[in-house]
C-alpha cells in the first residue's frame, strides 16, 4: 500500500470536494462533505481495497488521512 | 394471561439477542422449547440457564439447505415458531456485491421461508399453531446502507402475509414483528461498523429510548398465545415511537 494511492482512493469517496484538499495532513473530518455516510464509504472502500476492517472507533480516533493510512498499514 | 404452557415452540437464532431472550421468557411461561443456534457453546450456556430437560437443543447453521431439512425432519410437531435467526448488513449502493446480497437474503429471507416450507411439507405444524418471524423496522424505512437488510426483511413480511392466507384454513397463524433498534449483540456489533456518533444520534430519535429484547420477546409471547387468535398476516411495529417523528 502506498500513501498517494490511498489518498486517491480516499478522495474517490467524495463528490464535491476539490482534489487539492486531500493532503496527508488534512483533518478529513473538517471537510464540508464529511458525514457519517462518507465514513461508511471509507470503511467499505478500505475493506474492498485493502482487506482491512476499520471500526467506527478507528475513524473517530484518526484525525488526518495519514493517521488512517498508518492505521491500515498496521492492520495489514 | 398470555399462555404458552405446554406448547412446543421452535426458536431459531436462540443463541443470542432477541431469540435468546424469547427462549428464556417462553420457558418461564411453561413452553417446551426446541432451540437452534450456530454456537454449541452459547446453546450450552442457554440450556444451563433454562435448567430443564424438557427443552431440546439442535446446533445448526441455517445457511445450509440440508441443515434446514434435517432440522425440520427431526421435529415431531410444533405449536409455534419464532424465527429469529438473522444477520445485519450495512452496504451503500456503490459497494453492492452479489456475494453480500446472497449472504443477507439467504439467512434473513430464504432460510426463513425454506424452514417453513419443510415444516409444512413434513406436516410438523399443528392446527392452531402460531408462527412468528422477526422482521425489522428497516423493512418499511429507507435508512442509508440498509438495502440488503431492509429488503430481505420486507421480502419476509410479504412472504409471511402469503403464508398467513395459505395456512388460515388450518387455523395456523403467521405474523412478523418489526422491531426498531433493540440493544442486542447483533446491533452492538453493527454499531462498531457504523460511525458511533451516528448511532448515538439514532438513539435520540427514539421517544421511548432504544428497545430491549424483553420488549420484543413479550410481543412474541402474545402472538404465540391464543389471546391473539384473530391476528394473522400482520407486521407488528414495535419501535418506541421512532416512526412518529
Amino acid at each position: 500500500m502506498e500513501l498517494n494511492s490511498f489518498i486517491e482512493n480516499f478522495a474517490a469517496q467524495f463528490d464535491d470536494t476539490d482534489v487539492s484538499e486531500f493532503t496527508p495532513s488534512v483533518n478529513f473530518k473538517d471537510l464540508d462533505e464529511w458525514s457519517s455516510l462518507t465514513a461508511l464509504s471509507v470503511i467499505a472502500m478500505v475493506d474492498e481495497e485493502y482487506d482491512v476492517k476499520l471500526s467506527g472507533n478507528d475513524i473517530r480516533e484518526a484525525n488526518t488521512i495519514e493517521d488512517l493510512y498508518q492505521l491500515i498499514a498496521n492492520k495489514n | 394471561m398470555f399462555s404458552v404452557k405446554n406448547k412446543t415452540i421452535l426458536i431459531t437464532g436462540a443463541s443470542s439477542g432477541i431469540g435468546r431472550y424469547t427462549a428464556v421468557l417462553l420457558a418461564s411461561q411453561g413452553a417446551n422449547l426446541i432451540l437452534t443456534g450456530r454456537s454449541r457453546e452459547k446453546m450450552d450456556s442457554l440450556m444451563a440457564e433454562l435448567n430443564n430437560p424438557v427443552h431440546k437443543v439442535i446446533v445448526c447453521d441455517l445457511d445450509d439447505e440440508n441443515n434446514i431439512k434435517t432440522l425440520a425432519q427431526n421435529i415431531e410437531s410444533l405449536d409455534g415458531l419464532v424465527y429469529s435467526a438473522g444477520v445485519v448488513d450495512y452496504t451503500l449502493f456503490k459497494f453492492f456485491s452479489r456475494e453480500k446480497y446472497e449472504k443477507v437474503f439467504n439467512v434473513n429471507f430464504y432460510s426463513a421461508i425454506q424452514l417453513t416450507n419443510y415444516l409444512i411439507k413434513f406436516k410438523k405444524v399443528n392446527k392452531d399453531a402460531s408462527l412468528v418471524y422477526i422482521s425489522s423496522i428497516s423493512s418499511i424505512l429507507g435508512v442509508p446502507a440498509t438495502t440488503f437488510y431492509g429488503a430481505s426483511k420486507a421480502a419476509l413480511n410479504t412472504a409471511v402475509k402469503v403464508l398467513a392466507s395459505e395456512l388460515a384454513p388450518k387455523n395456523i397463524r403467521a405474523n412478523t414483528i418489526m422491531p426498531g433498534i433493540v440493544k442486542t449483540p447483533m446491533i452492538e456489533g453493527a454499531s462498531d461498523q457504523l460511525n458511533a456518533e451516528a448511532f448515538e444520534k439514532a438513539e435520540k430519535l427514539y421517544p421511548l429510548g432504544l428497545g430491549t429484547p424483553h420488549d420484543i420477546a413479550s410481543a412474541a409471547l402474545f402472538l404465540l398465545s391464543s389471546e391473539s387468535r384473530w391476528i394473522t398476516g400482520t407486521s407488528l411495529l414495535i419501535d418506541g415511537g421512532h416512526s412518529l417523528q
